[in-house]
């Protein structure tokens, strides 16, 4: 049996020492491996993350406070004198064997992980209701998803900022008002052809290509541990390839991690369940998810996104504020996702077309609701967490550039309320460019673009509006939520692996 | 550095009195070796640990210590005794007694040697080897040996 000690004494100069020898030779007279942790005088020579994972019990002989002792959560314990390890070691090896024994066998891989500083920012606690709980999971993806989002967005904006919003089609290759653009030919020569503007941008759109898979990996992470993380990247990087946008690669990490749940559940024979961890586990689930995220998940897609496109072109200019109203109700229903795509792709077209107004309604669209949640996370602070308190603080610069998807850590956390609240305002913002007949040269670049837009104070009126729907709308929807009483384990979000014990 | 212990430090014939006694006796050693700058700061110090929990151990082990701004270097005075003394531990008196002597501050290294000493303390053979000591040379150098190895 694998075992761990701790021991400290008041001093910290014999009984500590004397404490850590007796014990470790007890454990190697009844055949145990000991590694003991002394928390004396002479320095804290902490036990390697590794062997508190492995061990199958905890002793801790000590007359102080053990420090750091929640390295050791969830773990068989006995606690015992600091003296008692000395005179009776061996009695304090039996206990705890028998406390190993007692617990809950500690061999899924739910109980076998993270120690300090590996455990994810959120996770759900154990016995949170079923709602609490995919809140979790979700927040986790999230709060490991938003450094990609803020680093990623404010490169992005900054160098729309050195290098003009034009920058984006300089690169992508496209059309700028009325310049078309070939993008950039060797990723190697792009300092040469776009400048430091052209790199940041680059490496913004690159940190930006990685939200959906971190947000699946890690919500499948929360879910099923470490053999969560490779199904749920995967999910999530094909969810981007289909794309089926941030709401895909939710499904796909809920998916995958699921399916490793239960992969982990299942009783095999002896002489698979040596490779299960290893390489059953991660290809089963790889395979499963990553099928049905290409082939289930992407055909639908596929045809949703056609079917879309050809309703907004027979609509046509039979009612402009109508349209303005749906295609900045898409624009916010999907962050980026297929829905937003058609929209924003229909602005396009309408813009080589000839018609501003279309582009302009779903630029404004698009801006506001990074900027509406910014706002909510201010006003009311108390209904975000942490993480999301953070990513508020980014949305700003983020929405004001256009850049739509610093809406998704809010929108992915808390979809049922985030999202309507988004569609509503940003419906109302894109009916009233309409309505003010704001146009727009450019198709990118949000506040940095003003130059090109027609009827700009009209324009920033109209966002202004959608705004105030979409943070008064989520402020409204979410202060209901804190009056019901329910099991909402991201309440508290504190770093802690105590929500790894498997059930 | 010196050794921890030096046959000076070394009685083999403690008086079988009370603990505050052998402890002053062993202190005494430590002063006049020079490791000990106060004799009655120091002997304060040791008795405000032994208040805390009593040094006894079972097996007639007694280990008073402190860690003293009045010490200018870990020092250990070891005293035998064949009556023993109580120090407090549940088997009865002591008949080996170690006042460990470590000075004030968070110096990690020097204290690696008192650890060491420490964890040769539970094992019977280093018991027995102190009981069989016929001299204090011999038993300084049986300590000194010990802790190195």
């Amino acid at each position: 049996m694998k075992l761990v000690a701790v021991t400290s004494c008041p001093t910290g100069i014999a009984h500590t020492y004397m404490a850590a020898e007796a014990l470790s030779e007890a454990a190697k007279a009844a055949g145990h491996e000991l590694e003991v942790e002394t928390q004396g005088s002479a320095g804290l020579d902490r036990l390697d993350p590794a062997t508190i994972a492995a061990a199958d019990a905890v002793i801790f002989a000590a007359d102080v406070e053990v420090r750091e002792r929640d390295r050791f959560d969830g773990k068989p314990t006995v606690v015992a004198k600091v003296k008692d390890g000395i005179n009776r070691p061996a009695e304090l090896i039996e206990r705890a064997v028998a406390a190993a024994a007692e617990a809950p066998a500690a061999s899924t891989p739910a109980a076998a992980v993270p120690a300090a500083g590996v455990s994810p920012a959120t996770k759900a606690e154990e016995g949170a209701s079923w709602a609490g709980r995919l809140r979790g999971w979700l927040m986790t993806g999230v709060s490991y998803m938003i450094p990609f989002v803020a680093a990623g967005g404010i490169l992005i904006a900054l160098a729309f900022l050195i290098g003009g919003p034009e920058i984006a089609s300089k690169v992508n290759g496209g059309t700028f008002d009325g310049h078309t653009y070939k993008g950039v030919s060797d990723l190697t020569l792009i300092l040469n052809q776009f400048g430091v503007a052209g790199v940041m941008f680059k490496i913004g759109a690159t940190s930006f290509s990685m939200l959906v898979p971190i947000l699946a990996g890690f919500i499948a992470y929360a879910m099923a541990d470490r053999p969560g993380l490779v199904p749920g990247v995967v999910a999530g990087l094909l969810a981007s390839a289909v794309g089926a946008g941030f709401l895909g690669g939710l499904i796909g990490g809920l998916l995958a991690g699921a399916i490793v749940l239960q992969l982990v559940r299942l009783d095999v024979p002896r002489a698979i369940a040596g490779v299960m961890p290893v390489v059953i586990i991660p290809l089963v689930s790889t395979l499963v998810v990553g099928f049905v995220m290409l082939v289930v998940v992407g055909k639908p897609i596929a045809s949703a996104t056609n079917g879309m496109t050809g309703w907004l072109n027979g609509l046509g200019d039979s009612n402009k504020i109508l349209l303005g109203l749906i295609v900045g109700a898409m624009m916010a229903f999907d962050l980026g996702g297929p829905v937003n795509k058609v929209a924003y792709t229909f602005g396009l077209a309408s813009l080589s077309a000839g018609n501003l107004n279309i582009m302009a309604a779903v630029m404004a669209a698009g801006m506001t609701p990074p900027i509406a949640l910014a706002l909510a996370t201010v006003v009311r602070p108390k209904l975000f967490n942490d993480a999301e308190r953070k990513a508020g603080e980014a949305a700003w610069l983020l929405g004001a550039s256009f850049i739509t998807e610093g809406a998704i850590p809010f929108a992915a956390a808390d979809p049922v309320r985030v999202i309507p609240s988004m569609m509503a305002g940003s419906a109302v913002t894109g009916a009233l460019s309409m309505a003010f007949d704001a146009t727009s040269r450019a198709p990118h670049g949000g506040i940095w673009v003003v130059g090109l837009i027609g009827h700009p104070l009209l324009y920033l009126v109209a966002i202004l509006a959608g705004i105030g729907v979409s943070a008064a709308s989520v402020v409204a929807l979410k202060s209901r939520r804190i009056l019901v009483p329910s099991g909402d384990a991201v309440a508290a979000a504190a770093p802690s692996s105590r929500g790894v014990v498997a059930a | 550095m010196s050794q921890i212990i030096t046959p000076d430090l070394v009685d083999l014939d403690l008086p079988g009195t009370d603990r505050v006694a052998a402890t002053r006796a062993l202190a005494e050693r430590l002063v006049a070796a020079g490791r000990v700058t106060d004799l009655d700061g120091f002997l304060a110090d040791v008795a405000a640990r032994e208040a805390q929990m009593p040094t006894g151990l079972e097996g007639g082990i007694g280990i008073p210590h402190a860690r003293s701004a009045h010490v200018s270097e870990p020092s250990l005075a070891f005293g035998r005794c064949a009556a023993g003394v109580d120090f407090g531990a549940e088997d009865g008196p002591a008949h080996l007694v170690f006042l460990i002597a470590a000075p004030d501050g968070e110096g990690a290294e020097h204290m690696k040697i008192l650890a060491s000493l420490a964890r040769r303390l539970i094992h019977a053979s280093f018991k027995d080897g102190l009981n069989q000591a016929a001299d204090p040379a011999a038993a300084a150098t049986f300590i000194t040996q010990e802790i190195a190895a």
